[in-house]
């Protein structure tokens, strides 16, 4: 009773989520184009040297998807928080942790899987060799779900406060670190052909211990902001 | 009452910390002061100068034991985090909180020092090498904890955020250290365990004094802090209050 009571909540906020999601396309887009426009600064600053570019390109690709992740994150509770709605959703009775989890599957799916959907694009700008580009989108495909994940509770923590963006950022960029070195670095060494299993493999336990634990400290940092 | 129970009750009072600490922090002030005498001049006058290094090993026994502060005080601050969090006790909170500003200097003290020697010895103050960079980014995340403080209006919320974000970050400074040092390493190995030739007494002594006398710094300017804090915050409570009147009389 109770588990279909919760994957009834789970999935008809998810709904919701989406829903809402889908009214405010143009904010949502924003940080999308962020992404594109960080990516074509670095071609214009660096100079157009194709070898130069490709030799930074797995760095700039995800620095521009951590970027853009972490623009997307301040609104991740914001507007449920000043309208009240995350109060009825705390005294709904439901798990917090699940709400918390079903509002990240929501944010990765807006915010984490169009970066997937563009890297090909952003791969082909910074000239990235062929061989890398599958493994590049692997990257991000186990990776943007762990930037939702850990930015949720950055997000959470903040969400009661008036400027919360800035703070933010450096709350989570350094949590971010060992995501941005295994991806990287696995994207690097499939150019030249050595062996990025172990990375990935990292990268990917990486994603089940954000899972498993990120939600239950978003739902403590919720707590906290509504207290 | 279980006389444990009563333990912690009594301590998490904040009228009983406060006058306990005030017979305790003279006591670790001066054992601080004597066991750095003693540290500094058995490093830096009985010591010999390394084979390889020369002189500037002597900037290992003020280095080394703030690195290993640094990382000593961010546990420190998860442990009392989650004290805090599960059983709200509001000294913990406190003690979190003053705790952080100690933690950051300590890492800027084992930055600049590596930077110094650094300088003569890799030539360069500053590398992108594993050790550095983790300890950066350690203060990184005293900065967070700091800002995450100093954002909120409310103290006692604002200390609960600090040491949820502080349980965060201890649990990703493992697997920072480790991903970093997997990324680059340029930085001698650690001189203590392994099977290198090891430290030499005359080294190993004064470090370890330094080391020791370090953790009464701590625990001093710690609870020097935390009676600040308390003051402040309760400065319209009875107990402050009556404080005040006791020392204008």
């Amino acid at each position: 009773m109770s588990t279909q009571a919760a994957s009834t909540a789970f999935s008809a906020l998810l709904r919701r989520d989406l829903l809402l999601a889908y009214r405010r396309r143009a904010e949502l887009l924003q940080p999308l184009a962020f992404l594109l426009v960080v990516t074509t600064l670095f071609p214009l600053g660096v100079g157009p040297s194709p070898q130069l570019l490709a030799d930074i390109a797995p760095g700039v690709i995800w620095i521009a998807a951590l970027l853009a992740t972490v623009l997307s994150l301040d609104s991740l509770f914001r507007s449920d928080f000043e309208d009240g709605t995350l109060e009825q959703m705390v005294m709904s009775g439901q798990s917090l942790s699940l709400i918390a989890l079903s509002r990240i599957v929501a944010h990765w799916l807006v915010a984490g899987l169009p970066i997937v959907l563009l890297s090909p694009l952003l791969a082909m700008w910074m000239n990235l060799p062929d061989q890398g580009l599958s493994i590049l989108i692997e990257s991000l495909i186990i990776g943007t779900p762990v930037l939702s994940l850990i930015g949720a509770i950055g997000g959470a923590l903040t969400v009661s406060l008036k400027r919360g963006g800035q703070l933010l950022s450096l709350l989570v960029f350094p949590l971010y670190v060992p995501l941005l070195i295994l991806a990287t670095s696995a994207v690097s060494a499939a150019v030249v052909d050595l062996p990025y299993a172990g990375q990935l493999g990292l990268m990917f336990a990486g994603l089940i211990t954000a899972l498993t634990l990120a939600p239950f400290a978003t739902a403590a940092a919720l707590k906290l902001s509504l207290s | 009452m279980n006389p444990i129970y009563l333990f912690f009750h009594k301590t998490g009072s904040p009228p009983w910390f406060y006058k306990y600490s005030g017979y305790l922090i003279p006591w670790l002030w001066a054992i601080f002061l004597v066991l750095t005498a003693i540290g500094l001049y058995l490093g830096l006058v009985k010591a010999p100068a390394d084979y390889q290094q020369g002189e500037t090993v002597r900037i290992m026994y003020l280095h080394v034991p703030s690195a290993w502060m640094s990382m000593m005080i961010y546990g420190m601050m998860a442990i009392m985090g989650f004290i805090a969090l599960v059983w709200r006790i509001r000294m913990m909170e406190v003690l979190v909180i003053s705790s952080a500003p100690v933690g950051a200097a300590f890492t800027v003290i084992a930055l600049l020092t590596g930077s110094m020697w650094g300088r003569p010895m890799w030539g360069t103050f500053w590398v992108w090498d594993a050790r550095l960079t983790s300890e950066l980014v350690l203060l990184f995340l005293y900065f967070g904890v700091i800002a995450l403080y100093s954002a909120y209006d409310e103290p006692r919320k604002a200390a609960r955020a600090a040491s949820l974000l502080s349980i965060v970050g201890a649990f990703n400074l493992p697997i920072i250290y480790f991903s970093v040092e997997w990324w680059n390493t340029l930085h001698q190995g650690s001189s203590f365990g392994g099977d290198g030739p090891g430290i030499h007494p005359d080294m190993l002594w004064p470090l370890l004094i330094m080391a020791t006398s370090m953790k009464f710094f701590y625990g001093a300017n710690l609870l020097s802090r935390a009676r600040l804090t308390l003051l402040k915050q309760d400065h319209r409570k009875r107990w402050v209050q009556d404080l005040l009147t006791e020392e204008r009389s």
